[in-house]
C-alpha cells in the first residue's frame, strides 16, 4: 500500500480507509480522556483531532468529547465496541466524510454572548466539528467584534449546518456571514 | 421606433441623448412635472432642446406630464423612480401603453419585481411586448441571456448587484476603514446617496434578485419583495473583513435567486474570485444545465450604462 492510498482524501467512496467520527460523553474524572483515546489506539484507529471542551458540560453532567480518527471500515466497529467495553458513554459514531470545510463569520458580541457555548452548539446540533476559529475584537472583548469559524462537515449536510449556525446566532443576536457556496463547476 | 421616455433622471435623460445614435426618434418626454411632446405628438423631440431645458429650468417642456403617455410612440420608455407595493405610478404608465397596444421597456424596478404576475396578464391582453434588461445589473445583459439559454435551462442566478454597496465592502477590505467613514466618503463622492438605506440595506439587490426569480419561474410561483431573505452590509464591521482576508476571502453583497428562494446578505466569497469584483462594478453568475457556469461582469448602474440596456431592449422590439 503506497502512502498515498491511506490519506483519506485519497479514498473519499469506499476506500481503504476512511474517516469516522465517535462522540463521547465523559465523567468529570482524572485519566478518563485517556482511557477512551486508548482503546482506539489499540485497534488501530489514527486519531486525527480531539474536541474536548472541560467547561461545557452536558445535561447530565458530563463532559461531551468529539473524536475525529481514521481507519479501515473493517476496524471501526472493533473500535466503537472496545470502546463501550471500556465502560466510555458512545453518544454516536459513524462515517462522517467530512469533506467539505466551510468557513463563517459570526458578528456582534461574539465573546460576551459565551462563544464556547456557541461553538459547542454548533457542534452538537450540526453533527460538525469547529476545526478552527480566530477572533477579532478591536474595540475589545466586550464590544462589536467577528469571529471566524472553520467548520468540517459532510458535503450533504453543508446547508443543514448553516441553518443551525443561523438559528444558534439568531438567539444570541449575531449576524452571521456566510460562505457563498460553491455548488457548480465555476 | 418612436419613444417616449418618461422619467428624466440619469437614465432618462441618457436615452433622450443616445437614442437617435440607435435610430431611434424620442416623440415625448416627461418628468414628474412637466413633458415636452413632438408635434401633433408624433413628430421626433429635439434632444438637446430638451436636456438643455432640463437643466436650466427643471422642467423639460410646457406640456402636462400625462399627455406624454397618449402621445404616438411605438414604445414606451418607463424610467421614473423605483416604488414598492402597488409600483405606481409606474405601473399606471405600463398599463396605460399596454392598453394602447404598444411596447414597453422598464428601467423601473417597481413594476416587475412587486407585480409582475399583474405585468405579465396585461401584456397578454395587449398587442405590446413588456421587455426590463435595464432593470438588473445595468449594462450586463442579465435576462436576455437568461431568455436566450431558454429559462427553463438556468439553475440559479447569482451575484454582486448593487454598486454602492460593493463600493464600500472594497473600500473598507482596502484601506482598513469603518463602514460610517466609508459610506461618508462614498458619499462625498456621489457613489451612495444621501439615505443610502435602499441600497446598503440590500433592498435594490433584492429588487432585482426577484425580479430574476420571476424570469426563471415564468411568474409561477410570483416574487417579490416579501418573499425575499435580505440582509444589508451595515452590520459588517472591519474586523470581520479582517478575519476574512486572513484566510485569501472577503466580503461582498451577494444575491441569489432559484426558482424556489431569494436571499441577499453579505457572503464570504474567495479574494480572487470572479464574485469578488471591486468597486461598483456588477457580476451575475449564471448556474446552467448544461454549460456550466456564465459570469458576466460590467457597469451595473450609470445613465449612459443603462440607457444601454434600455435601448438593447428597445432593439429586441424591432
Amino acid at each position: 500500500m503506497t502512502e498515498e492510498s491511506i490519506e483519506p482524501e485519497a479514498t473519499p467512496d469506499g476506500g481503504q480507509t476512511g474517516a469516522y467520527t465517535v462522540r463521547l460523553e465523559l465523567a468529570d474524572e482524572p485519566g478518563e480522556l485517556l482511557d477512551a483515546l486508548q482503546p482506539i489506539a489499540d485497534n488501530g484507529g489514527n486519531l486525527l483531532s480531539i474536541f474536548h471542551e472541560r467547561g461545557n458540560l452536558t445535561p447530565r453532567g458530563r463532559i461531551p468529547v468529539e473524536v475525529d480518527l481514521e481507519c479501515h471500515p473493517d476496524q471501526f466497529e472493533t473500535i466503537v465496541d472496545a470502546l463501550r467495553e471500556a465502560g466510555m458513554n458512545v453518544v454516536q459514531a459513524g462515517r462522517e466524510e467530512y469533506g467539505e470545510e466551510l468557513t463563517v463569520l459570526l458578528v456582534g458580541h461574539v465573546i460576551d454572548t459565551d462563544l464556547s457555548d456557541t461553538l459547542e452548539r454548533i457542534q452538537t446540533q450540526s453533527a460538525a466539528s469547529v476545526t478552527d476559529l480566530a477572533l477579532s475584537a478591536p474595540e475589545g472583548t466586550e464590544d462589536v467584534s467577528s469571529a471566524r469559524l472553520r467548520i468540517a462537515t459532510a458535503a450533504d449536510r453543508t446547508d443543514d449546518v448553516l441553518a443551525d449556525v443561523r438559528e444558534v446566532a439568531t438567539e444570541k443576536d449575531l449576524h452571521v456571514i456566510e460562505p457563498q457556496l460553491d455548488r457548480g463547476d465555476a | 421606433m418612436r419613444l417616449a421616455v418618461l422619467g428624466a433622471g440619469a437614465v432618462g435623460r441618457s436615452v433622450v441623448e443616445l437614442a437617435g445614435e440607435y435610430g431611434h426618434e424620442v416623440v415625448a418626454v416627461a418628468d414628474s412635472s412637466s413633458a415636452a411632446i413632438g408635434a401633433n405628438g408624433a413628430e421626433p423631440l429635439d434632444a438637446d432642446t430638451v436636456l438643455q431645458r432640463k437643466e436650466a429650468e427643471g422642467v423639460v417642456g410646457d406640456a402636462d406630464p400625462d399627455d406624454a403617455l397618449t402621445a404616438e410612440y411605438d414604445a414606451l420608455i418607463e424610467a421614473t423612480p423605483t416604488t414598492l407595493g402597488d409600483a405606481e405610478p409606474g405601473f399606471g404608465h405600463c398599463e396605460t401603453a399596454l392598453q394602447r397596444d404598444r411596447d414597453v421597456v422598464l428601467a423601473n424596478k417597481g413594476p416587475v419585481a412587486e407585480r409582475y404576475a399583474d405585468l405579465r396578464a396585461l401584456e397578454a391582453d395587449s398587442g405590446g411586448t413588456i421587455r426590463f434588461e435595464a432593470t438588473v445589473g445595468g449594462a450586463i445583459p442579465a435576462i436576455c441571456t437568461i431568455e436566450d439559454y431558454g429559462a427553463d435551462t438556468v439553475e440559479a442566478v447569482r451575484g454582486v448587484l448593487n454598486g454602492t454597496a460593493n463600493f464600500v465592502l472594497t473600500r473598507m477590505a482596502a484601506e482598513g476603514l469603518g463602514y460610517e467613514h466609508v459610506l461618508a466618503e462614498a458619499q462625498d463622492l456621489g457613489v451612495a446617496e444621501a439615505d443610502p438605506s435602499f441600497d446598503v440595506d440590500g433592498t435594490d439587490a433584492a429588487l432585482k434578485c426577484v425580479i430574476l426569480a420571476n424570469v426563471l419561474t415564468g411568474g409561477e410561483p410570483e416574487f417579490s419583495l416579501d418573499d425575499a431573505e435580505v440582509e444589508g452590509i451595515r452590520n459588517v464591521p472591519g474586523s470581520a473583513l479582517e478575519l476574512a482576508t486572513e484566510e485569501g476571502r472577503t466580503i461582498r453583497l451577494i444575491g441569489e435567486a432559484t426558482r424556489d428562494t431569494v436571499r441577499v446578505g453579505p457572503r464570504l466569497v474567495p479574494e480572487n474570485g470572479p464574485l469578488a469584483v471591486t468597486g461598483t462594478r456588477n457580476i451575475v453568475q449564471l448556474d446552467t444545465g448544461h454549460a456550466g457556469r456564465l459570469n458576466i461582469s460590467g457597469r451595473g448602474a450609470g445613465g449612459p450604462e443603462t440607457a444601454t440596456a434600455v435601448l438593447a431592449d428597445v432593439g429586441r422590439l424591432e
